[in-house]
């Protein structure tokens, strides 16, 4: 455990310390922002951040595969893991490790949007229910878009290659239930249960479901299952 | 069987059967057995593509052979890989490091991976950063080190958690003549209390600092002994370097008039003459030769046996060229 610390403390600081992780932050920010303004500039303006949740888990799409892509494409391409797996070290504590330091890293971003719901307290009196569980909503999908990501730069040395994949597997995702309208029978409901959005919406109005708490753990546990087992076949190929 | 028991018990530190390695149909190593002593120096020897690195990638668990087995210390390097691994240092041929790391943070960074306690890191980075002179560099970025410095962030990452079985992949490829004598002391000290297994294509290295030397090409192992065995075992035929003073129409048939004498060649130089007299084996004909020049009132200005050199072996075995 203490190497999945050092692995995920080594990540931290590369990325509190790497343009990159700050530039996409920021563009995390900005977007986001986008979606809060306007929740604001509604004719009948609500104090919610309902339309920033909303709009944050299209904006991860883009975000979570920019910030997991280097992780481990980056040890295939300079050949640090020639050094890394010949450590005694165990393949699921480095990619717990590397998994806990982009998780880190994004909810310092996430965080920073704290400042909107003091302002929402500021100006007016929301309710907090929805606030709370868009929030952990809003965790639970980071994480397991971050899951999705991790697995994708296990996949290849290439930085480019992981993001992109990362991000269409995400699109997929997204999209599911709409491609599920389309299809009648259990198809469709399994489909639409795949769905990383779909699952978000109870969170966006204040619902804690703890079918939808699974689910996003489930997604997480798996793609890190994969990833540890896409590192272990690196030693048979 | 307690662990420390069984190490101590045993004078076998690496054993190698029947190693074999295919990248897709290519087989990188065929059958590669070898032994290594607990603190022995080994060098593995042979031509770029020979099967050098493949080999030391399996002996440090890195990828598995296709077919045999290695132990380390008595432990499977695939089965028991952990407890294997805790044991190596291990230095690649492209020395990969994070190079937007510091020096120092990088080697605490590999010090915890490698399962030193917290307390002793800091006390064997500065040892490590000492052992290869690297304390002026301790807070610079990887990055900006230049290829031999890098080689020496390299070299004490392997060697900072004072591991039992070092492997060094081409240690002193790429750096510079002084640090190349450097490297060459700091390993032959390392190997009084480890054991030490490096690769080199270059020989005179390998003759230098090892104790024992496998030549390996093309993914088998042509020849396993001492340098100094290697030398004398392959010398059938010895040569003199001669300098004779005189017409060389009239020396050239002289000596190979000579008994025991199997063939001549002459070269000019400037101001010289040249000849160099293959002798047949086992026969010592100094004597005759210095005789021979002297009585027909030539000046007999040099002669040297040559015996032949490490190189020579090694391109015999390696070409199948007769020299």
């Amino acid at each position: 455990m203490r190497t999945a610390q050092a692995v995920a403390w080594k990540e931290i600081q590369v990325y509190f310390s790497n343009p990159t992780a700050y530039i996409v932050g920021m563009m995390f920010l900005a977007l986001s922002g986008f979606f809060f303004a306007r929740d604001l500039n509604d004719p009948f303006p609500q104090a919610s951040l309902e339309n920033f949740f909303y709009g944050a888990t299209i904006v991860l799409i883009l975000i979570a595969p920019a910030l997991t892509m280097r992780l481990m494409a980056e040890e295939q391409k300079l050949g640090t893991i020639e050094l890394l797996l010949t450590s005694p070290v165990r393949d699921w504590e480095v990619i717990i490790g590397k998994y806990i330091a982009s998780f880190v890293f994004l909810i310092a971003t996430v965080s920073l949007t704290l400042y909107y719901t003091v302002l929402l307290y500021v100006f007016a009196s929301p309710d907090p229910g929805p606030i709370y569980s868009g929030y952990l909503g809003l965790a639970l999908y980071g994480g397991a878009a971050l899951a999705i990501g991790l697995l994708c730069s296990t996949l290849t040395s290439n930085q480019i290659v992981a993001a992109v994949v990362a991000m269409g597997i995400l699109l997929v995702m997204f999209f599911a239930d709409l491609a599920s309208d389309n299809i009648g029978g259990t198809a469709s409901t399994i489909i639409s249960e795949i769905s990383i959005r779909s699952h978000f919406d109870d969170f966006d109005r204040g619902v804690i479901d703890t079918k939808h708490v699974v689910y996003y753990l489930s997604v997480i546990a798996f793609f890190l299952f994969m990833s540890i087992r896409a590192l272990e076949s690196r030693r048979w190929r | 069987m307690d662990s420390t028991l069984q190490s101590s018990m045993q004078s076998t530190m690496i054993q190698a059967t029947g190693l074999t390695h295919y990248y897709g149909p290519f087989p990188a190593i065929q059958d590669v057995n070898f032994d290594v002593r607990r603190g022995e120096i080994l060098g593995f020897l042979g031509p770029n593509g020979a099967g050098k690195t493949t080999t030391m990638r399996i002996l440090t668990g890195y990828m598995p052979p296709t077919r045999g087995t290695v132990t380390l210390d008595g432990y499977d390097v695939v089965e028991k890989s952990l407890e294997a691994r805790r044991r190596i240092g291990y230095l690649p041929e492209t020395v990969p490091l994070y190079t937007e790391m510091t020096v120092t943070s990088y080697l605490k960074y590999m010090g915890t991976l490698r399962g030193m306690p917290p307390k002793l890191i800091k006390g064997r980075t500065d040892d490590a950063v000492g052992l290869c002179h690297l304390e002026d560099y301790r807070k610079t970025i990887i990055g900006k080190l230049s290829k031999g410095f890098r080689q020496r962030v390299g070299i004490a990452q392997a060697i900072m958690h004072e591991p039992e079985v070092l492997v060094l992949d081409e240690p002193t490829i790429g750096i510079d003549p002084i640090q190349v004598v450097e490297t060459r002391r700091l390993i032959e000290d390392l190997g009084k209390s480890q054991t030490v297994v490096l690769s080199s294509h270059i020989l005179p290295e390998v003759s230098m600092i090892c104790e024992r030397v496998l030549i390996i090409n093309e993914g088998k192992i042509v020849a396993e002994d001492t340098p100094k065995n290697l030398a004398e075992g392959l010398q059938g035929v010895e040569r003199l370097e001669i300098e004779i003073g005189g017409p060389v129409t009239d020396v050239l048939p002289a000596l190979r008039k000579i008994r025991g004498v199997s063939r001549v060649t002459h070269r000019s130089l400037t101001q010289k003459e040249l000849y160099t007299v293959h002798v047949e084996s086992g026969k010592d004909i100094r004597d005759e030769i210095s005789k021979a020049v002297i009585s027909s009132g030539w000046r007999l200005l040099s002669m040297q046996t040559v015996g032949m050199s490490l190189e020579e072996i090694f391109l015999k075995l390696t070409t199948h060229e007769d020299l």
